[in-house]
């Protein structure tokens, strides 16, 4: 009776002396057999019932997910197309010609009071100035003291966390150097503002308060959790039979690292390298406050510096539209945008082959 | 009897189906960016970083007398007021310097007025040294040759062997136009005059740093030397007080305004005529200016 009942109330709990025997279960040799439910190209096993009764419901699932993943493509193409037509009357339009041309931002030009031909960066003025050489090498000045800073930094803290530390050390520093990335970057410059700047001045003897080292220093702290965290995935992925086999063959631990995990690392550190890079020349706040943004051209890390996203960020609220100043700053726009986007991209490639080289998950 | 089903287990892209789910994510985009309402009978003033903490007093004054009024000030520099004005985005304009022949131009093609120019305070520009400048007092030739870049060294005018460090403003500032007509007589300033984003951020950075020079107005000194300022070496030097501002003698005074696009009438109206009375004008000398009378 027990066993009847158990069979037209296959959800009922059965004391165990009464449940039937167990099938004994023979050795598979081979694909297991197509059961009736599976069928051949269905992703679902057990609700091709259900899909082919609301056909509309699952359609717009998929849409509504379709329309989630596309969404921020579309946003950056938009950002792109956007700041792209802003800029594009530096190309074609006579009356911003009238003001301003491309030769004229790109080459030394002799203006009324000035000894000699000068790159100059004076938009606000009875002749306007609009040199753009300034404001690319004060961003290169600023973003290549911020790498020298961080990347020796971040890679090396990288390498002990994953090679030298042992767990209770990586669990303390790993979600310290991560910490770093969570403060504002308003934060990071107030403090070099306030702080940093005097401080800097008085070790170093330096002329002036804000200049490319102070903006630079601040701005490394922004950039080492980017490359750390890249750095430390790659040395992580660094399969450890390289690391036994190098020990197998007598190396010691320094030289495993140097001749074989650092290379085997290589294409990652690289990628991390580079998304601190994109970070670097795009931040603004730490540059704005810190930096002096003083346009000078000149190779001197202790000489007040202007940026391209300071000059965006501080001249861009006080244009006429559609003026020549705003597209210039449009223009300058466009010159962040793609340097950024190439960088990334190229991060993002280095870290695709670093994954499929060491077997990860690409 | 039983269909096949095509069943698709992923994003399917038949064709279209990029484009479509491009299509898509930018009509979400656009549903989700509706243009945000602003309250119905609120008074935008935007502008000068100068006047932006009288204005706010101005406003909170005005919104504790008036409780139904409702006023939003923001600060950015007088060419971003003067800009919002001709874009349309604000009913006043704060600015601490006029408006200029090609910005008037800008206003009347777009709104057929030149707009209406009301003074409401005044300022004395001030010039800031570091407190342990032994400097005291400086002629306008002077100033024009620090700030153009001529002189470098604080011995060239009498002071100790350094180089001097020039603080300036963002060229979005009024006080920088002012300062750029009326002491430089237009020329540029040097590259090397560091620009920072406000007046208080002038004061802080003059504060800290000995050797340097910096300007800004008058209401923001603090822990700083202002210098009194001779017209040349014959004149007398004038310190930017109260008394030598109301009566011009100080040569860096200049009138502090509101722009309009047209003549204030209704709420706008109101609130002007309470700044150009006597309880506005209380606050202007609370904050550090000097009124009008």
């Amino acid at each position: 009776m027990s066993e009847q009942s158990s069979k037209s109330q296959p959800g009922r709990v059965i004391p165990v002396g009464l449940a039937p025997p167990p099938r004994p279960t023979l050795p598979r040799l081979g694909p297991p057999p197509l059961q009736p439910t599976e069928r051949k190209g269905h992703g679902q096993a057990e609700r091709p019932r259900l899909a082919s009764r609301r056909p509309k419901l699952h359609a717009l699932a998929e849409a509504a997910i379709r329309v989630l993943a596309f969404s921020s493509i579309a946003a950056v193409v938009l950002i792109f197309v956007f700041i792209g037509k802003e800029a594009w009357p530096l190309f074609h339009d006579s009356a911003i010609w009238k003001e301003v041309t491309l030769a004229k931002m790109w080459f030394a030009q002799q203006w009324p009071g000035y000894d000699a031909p000068e790159h100059v960066w004076q938009p606000v003025s009875e002749i306007p100035k609009y040199a753009v050489w300034p404001l690319v090498v004060g961003t290169l000045k600023v973003t290549l003291v911020a790498m020298l800073v961080a990347v020796p930094l971040g890679v090396g803290s990288a390498l002990f966390v994953s090679q030298y530390a042992g767990r209770r050390l990586r669990e303390i520093i790993k979600p310290t150097v991560e910490l770093l990335a969570g403060i504002p970057s308003v934060v990071l410059g107030f403090f070099a503002l306030m702080v940093m700047a005097t401080w800097l001045q008085h070790a170093l003897g330096l002329d002036s308060r804000l200049n490319a080292l102070v903006a630079g220093v601040a701005l490394s702290f922004a950039i080492i959790p980017v490359v750390f965290t890249v750095s430390e995935e790659a040395f992580g992925a660094v399969p450890r039979s390289y690391v036994e086999a190098s020990t197998a063959l007598g190396a010691a631990r320094w030289q495993t690292i140097v001749r074989v995990v650092i290379p085997a690392a290589g294409p990652g550190v690289a990628a991390g390298v580079a998304l601190g890079l994109g970070r670097a020349v795009g931040e603004t706040m730490i540059v704005l406050m810190a930096s002096g943004n003083a346009a000078i051209l000149s190779a001197n890390p202790a000489d007040s510096v202007r940026t391209i996203s300071a000059t965006i960020a501080a001249e861009l609220a006080e244009v006429v539209f559609g003026g020549a100043h705003y597209t210039v700053l449009f223009f300058l726009g466009v010159l962040l945008f793609a340097f950024t986007l190439a960088t990334n991209l190229l991060g993002e490639f280095a870290i695709g082959r670093m994954r499929r080289r060491l077997g990860g998950v690409a | 009897m039983h269909k096949p089903q095509a069943q698709s287990t992923g994003i399917r892209t038949r064709g279209r189906g990029i484009l479509g789910g491009v299509t898509q994510g930018l009509a979400l985009a656009v549903a989700l960016l509706a243009p945000l309402a602003t309250a119905a009978g609120e008074i935008t003033v935007k502008g000068s970083d100068t006047m932006v903490i009288l204005g706010q007093r101005w406003a909170e004054e005005y919104m504790r007398a008036h409780p139904t009024a409702t006023i939003q000030v923001t600060g950015g520099g007088s060419g971003t007021g003067i800009s919002a004005l001709i874009n349309g985005t604000t009913d006043v304009c704060q600015a601490s310097r006029a408006m200029s022949a090609a910005e008037k131009e800008k206003l009347r093609d777009r709104y057929a007025t030149v707009g209406v120019e009301i003074p409401v305070a005044r300022d004395g520009l001030s010039v800031y040294v570091n407190a342990s400048n032994p400097l005291g007092e400086i002629t306008m030739d002077q100033l024009k040759l620090i700030f153009t870049g001529k002189v470098t060294n604080w011995k060239e005018l009498g002071g100790p062997d350094a180089k001097i460090v020039v603080y300036s403003r963002e060229n979005s500032s009024g006080t920088y136009v002012f300062f750029k007509e009326h002491v430089l007589k237009n020329a540029d300033y040097t590259v090397r005059a560091q620009s920072m984003p406000g007046t208080a951020a002038v004061v802080n950075a003059v504060a800290k740093e000995k050797f340097g020079i910096g300007y800004g107005g008058a209401a923001y000194a603090k822990g700083i030397k202002l210098l009194k300022v001779k017209k040349d070496s014959d004149s007398a030097a004038i310190p930017p007080d109260e008394a030598h501002v109301k009566d011009g003698s100080y040569p860096l005074s200049r009138p502090l305004f509101f722009y309009l696009r047209n003549k204030p009438t209704g709420d706008v109206g109101a609130f002007v005529d309470w700044v150009l009375s006597a309880s506005g004008q209380a606050i202007v000398t609370k904050v550090g200016y000097y009124p009008l009378k």
